[in-house]
């Protein structure tokens, strides 16, 4: 992983849709190299996936979010890895993380209301064997994800021409 | 009042109103424009900057402050210098918080001229200098840079102009409009001439943390002048600052002093308001605003390749926020150009003109952008030439 590489996924993660020869243009490089860089970024699994941030509050599709906080017994031998797994692996589970302090994992679910997440919480999770507790958290507004504030207010106001 | 014109001043009158104001107007009325016209930031003031601001409006802090700027703001400026450029300035007495770069200048012009005192001012540069020169009593003398040497001023060219009346000159590196910078060495040749003809020098360094390639030098850090270096500098381009209007001025205790006495009289003192975010700025804001250089290099890099694609001939800028191609092949005058441009591919651009005569032949592009207008731009650009046939590079 080489200072070039870094600044392309620097660049890309901040527009997965600009073009190689864009990226070729603000690094000086051939645009078959940054192609070769992508595509080998890409197989390393660093690139995993090319998404789009969507602000759903504004689409007419109603969706809910939680985060749980999960306090589990870790396993001999597999610790916390193979409980994570038991539970990464439900779709309804968009993100996991270990965390430090007061719970071990920060689960983070995604519902189309809160019944079904209550009911995946209740029925799925809670009743995994090393689970210990669980804390149900509903997000009730987005305001920033993935650096981006939605709604934001700020905009270009700067006079068309000054010298 | 009958006739406003018999009672204005002739010193004034005298002097053209910016070649800017008419574009911008135009500019203005036209609808859907991309515009590479802007010569500032796109990035709004970082954040922690505006919140420091809030949080001292709450403080109260809304007096005056003493009429050379917070002590406070004045040290960290003074050891910015010193850990950059290793100049030594004491900040209780060789350092001045003006209202922006602008007022520095005009203080330093008029606390140094005497009526028909000469300053030499290299041209294309900001628009500012020459008629604050007037303005100040002296005579601005003209050094064209050119094309062919990259923009840079030489000392030859420098020794050409110079007469007994010569007092200043000014330098404007890296520089608005061409993005050109000099390198150690040539600025070396520059200081030889600075003490053989006794010259003070002005130096407007307020793009200096915008230089991309090379190491900036300070003019004051090379050896025997500071002594004769009037430093001007300011918040406006590296932290995006501009509407702050905050800047500052370094230099020996005497022109400080005399510099202090105009700004006390006429402006009392920098906005406190101002001077508390500059101060969490350079305390707080190095890493953001090293991230926004980074972001200007790739544009420049984006910018630069994209017009020499569409045959638009540029010279890699090295610094500030500026590519200064070339329409010399166009056969149009850099106004026709760009007006032509406005109304045909609607992208917007600085006749080169209005920075100096020889200006003349160039259009100011700024890549203060996003990516996404810059590529746009370009295209419209490279649309525009080929319909009218202009594609520089295709004949």
């Amino acid at each position: 992983m080489c200072k070039t590489d870094l600044e392309i996924i620097d660049i890309l993660e901040n527009n997965s849709r600009i073009r190689p020869e864009q990226i070729a243009a603000m690094l000086d490089l051939e645009v078959a190299e940054v192609e070769n860089r992508i595509k080998a970024l890409e197989e390393e699994g660093i690139i995993t996936k090319y998404l789009t941030l969507i602000n759903w509050e504004k689409t007419c599709q109603e969706t809910v979010s939680a985060l749980i906080e999960v306090k589990v017994t870790p396993q001999r031998g597999a610790g916390f890895d193979k409980i994570a797994e038991r539970i990464y692996r439900f779709p309804e589970v968009k993100a996991v993380y270990l965390m430090s302090g007061g719970y071990d994992f920060s689960v983070l679910i995604e519902g189309n209301n809160m019944k079904e997440v209550a009911l995946f919480v209740g029925t799925k999770l809670a009743t995994i064997e090393d689970v210990q507790s669980t804390a149900t958290h509903f997000v009730l507004k987005r305001y920033k994800q993935e650096g981006v504030i939605f709604d934001d207010k700020e905009q270009d106001r700067r006079l068309v021409i000054s010298p | 009042m009958k006739n406003w014109s018999d009672k204005l001043s002739p010193a004034v009158k005298d002097i053209p109103p910016s070649g800017i104001r008419k574009f911008f107007d135009l500019v203005s009325e036209t609808k859907g424009v991309v515009s590479l016209g802007v010569g500032e930031p796109d990035f709004v003031t970082p954040w922690h900057v505006r919140e420091a601001c809030i949080y001292s409006l709450e403080k109260g802090y809304t007096m005056y402050t003493s009429n050379w700027g917070l002590l406070e703001l004045r040290e960290e400026i003074a050891r910015r210098l010193y850990d950059d450029h290793m100049v030594k300035y004491n900040p209780r007495d060789e350092v001045l918080i003006t209202v922006g770069v602008s007022e520095a200048m005009d203080l330093a012009l008029r606390a140094i001229l005497a009526p028909g005192d000469e300053v030499l001012v290299p041209e294309p540069c900001y628009v500012s200098y020459s008629p604050c020169v007037s303005l100040a009593g002296g005579v601005p003398v003209n050094v064209h840079t050119t094309l062919e040497n990259d923009f840079r001023i030489t000392a030859a060219q420098i020794e050409e102009k110079i007469t007994p009346k010569t007092k200043a000159l000014i330098l404007c590196y890296p520089n608005n409009p061409t993005g050109a910078t000099l390198s150690r060495e040539e600025l070396m040749e520059i200081a030889k001439l600075v003490n053989k003809h006794d010259l003070i020098v002005i130096s407007d360094e307020i793009y200096e943390k915008l230089t991309y390639e090379g190491e900036h030098t300070c003019f004051a850090s090379l050896p025997a002048m500071q002594n004769r270096t009037i430093l001007l500098n300011g918040f406006s381009k590296a932290y995006a600052m501009t509407g702050w209007r905050l800047g500052y001025a370094c230099g020996h205790p005497e022109i400080i002093a005399h510099m202090t006495k105009i700004h006390q009289y006429t402006m009392l003192c920098a906005p406190v308001t101002a001077q508390m975010a500059a101060l969490e700025a350079l305390q707080n804001g190095t890493e953001e605003m090293l991230k926004m250089v980074a972001e200007y290099d790739r544009r420049r890099k984006l910018v630069v390749k994209g017009f020499n694609e569409i045959g638009l001939s540029c010279f890699e800028p090295k610094g500030a926020f500026y590519a200064f191609p070339s329409i010399r092949n166009t056969g149009m005058t850099s106004e026709q150009f760009a007006e032509k441009l406005l109304v045909e591919a609607k992208v917007a651009v600085v006749p080169g003109n209005v920075f100096g005569e020889n200006g003349e032949g160039h259009i100011r592009c700024s890549y203060a952008a996003s990516v996404e207008n810059l590529t746009e731009a370009i295209e419209r650009i490279g649309k525009f030439l080929k319909n009218n046939s202009l594609c520089q590079r295709c004949g």
